[in-house]
């Protein structure tokens, strides 16, 4: 700022305040700008989540008010970690995590690395891909399913066609093996252009002269993409993968619209799980504890996952 | 493998992170693997272990 713009807000405060402002030290200026900021979080944050651990120790239940609280100790984490219905959902939720994840960086960063090779027409191939990406999830969920229709369907035209059978043999939502492999279909289609953007921002980082230097040293391009464009692109890569992995760990509304957690419990992700029982059953302490249990796993995963990051990036 | 348990004894961060690290991924494992009902009952307590000791062990010295 030059001088005459601090003359000019100098002036431009009421004297009140600059009176005010006077007297305080730096360090009390800075507390005040902060303090807004650091309460929200207290409010937002912290204080529903000590709330929440202090819930998962009760019988408290959200629909009856005016009934008795009793303190149950650590008894809704044992019958939740002792389940089975519930490590089931564990296991879909792992499924659903993993092949996302898996398939989303794998298309993601071929996606990237074509469409990093300059052709003609190449903006207009990023944003009809990134196109997915911007739609409401309750938009995919309900056009995907008439995309997964057996009868008219075009998912299924089209897989009938290639695979020689009738459209209407199997069913994507209803079939109990289909049904996992549909979601991640979906999900897929709708956010791998998001680890492709992520992964195109690391590739368009890496300098032209390093290229450059390997080709003086004669190193074919796939020395060149292991040694000098995966290195370089892993930190992005890595930093899609946490995003991706804490928003596909918490994955509700998708799944709601596609299958509703069917056929059975098959994609029943915990997420759900968690809904039906703050929401549906009402076992409000119940419903905590099991928050507390994804948040302790989150939480943990998130926090090596940073270090590793961290440790690639000083490299 | 001597450096590490040193580093153990002296309570410095990168052998203490570690330990810390694999716990955490330890119990994710043990929280969607689909073999041991028992592995699954236990998972939560080595999460919370892990996660706990990282977050003291991330502020011991270098």
């Amino acid at each position: 700022m030059t001088d005459s713009t601090v003359d000019r807000l100098a002036q431009a405060t009421p004297p009140t305040l600059a009176r005010k402002v006077k007297g305080l030290s730096d360090r009390a200026i800075a507390w005040l700008f902060i303090a807004p900021t650091i309460f929200l979080l207290l409010a937002v944050n912290i204080f529903p989540l000590i709330w929440t651990i202090r819930l998962s120790f009760t019988n408290y239940r959200v629909n009856r008010p005016n009934s008795d609280v009793d303190w149950v100790g650590t008894r809704n984490y044992e019958r939740i970690l002792t389940d089975e219905d519930t490590w089931e959902k564990m296991q879909a939720t792992a499924h659903f995590l993993i092949s996302t994840l898996a398939i989303q960086v794998l298309i993601g960063f071929a996606l990237a690395y074509l469409i990093n090779k300059k052709f003609k027409g190449d903006a207009l191939w990023t944003t009809i891909i990134v196109f997915p990406m911007m739609l409401s999830p309750a938009v995919v969920g309900n056009f995907w399913t008439f995309l997964y229709q057996p009868q008219i369907g075009l998912f299924n035209t089209v897989v009938g066609t290639i695979l020689g059978t009738d459209p209407a043999s199997f069913s994507m939502i209803g079939d109990v093996h289909l049904a996992p492999w549909a979601i991640v279909i979906v999900d897929t289609w709708m956010w791998t252009p998001f680890v492709m953007l992520i992964c195109l921002a690391g590739l368009r980082s890496i300098p032209e002269s390093i290229y450059e230097a390997a080709e003086c040293d004669r190193a074919s391009g796939w020395r060149q993409f292991w040694t000098i464009t995966i290195p370089m692109v892993l930190p992005f890569l890595m930093l899609a993968v946490l995003f991706r992995g804490i928003e596909n760990f918490k994955m509700f509304d998708l799944v709601v619209q596609l299958t509703g957690g069917g056929p059975g419990n098959t994609t029943t992700l915990t997420s759900i799980d968690l809904k039906r029982e703050a929401f549906e059953r009402w076992r409000t302490g119940y419903a905590s504890a099991y928050a507390i249990i994804l948040f302790v796993t989150v939480f943990g995963l998130a926090s090596i996952y940073v270090k590793a990051l961290n440790k690639v990036k000083e490299r | 493998m001597t450096q590490f348990l040193q580093g153990l004894l002296r309570l410095r961060r990168g052998p203490w992170e570690m330990v810390a690290s694999i716990l955490i991924g330890l119990g994710v494992v043990m929280l969607m693997q689909p073999v041991l009902m028992i592995a699954f009952t236990y998972s939560f307590i080595v999460t919370l272990t892990g996660t706990v000791m990282f977050l003291i062990v991330s502020h011991f010295p270098e």
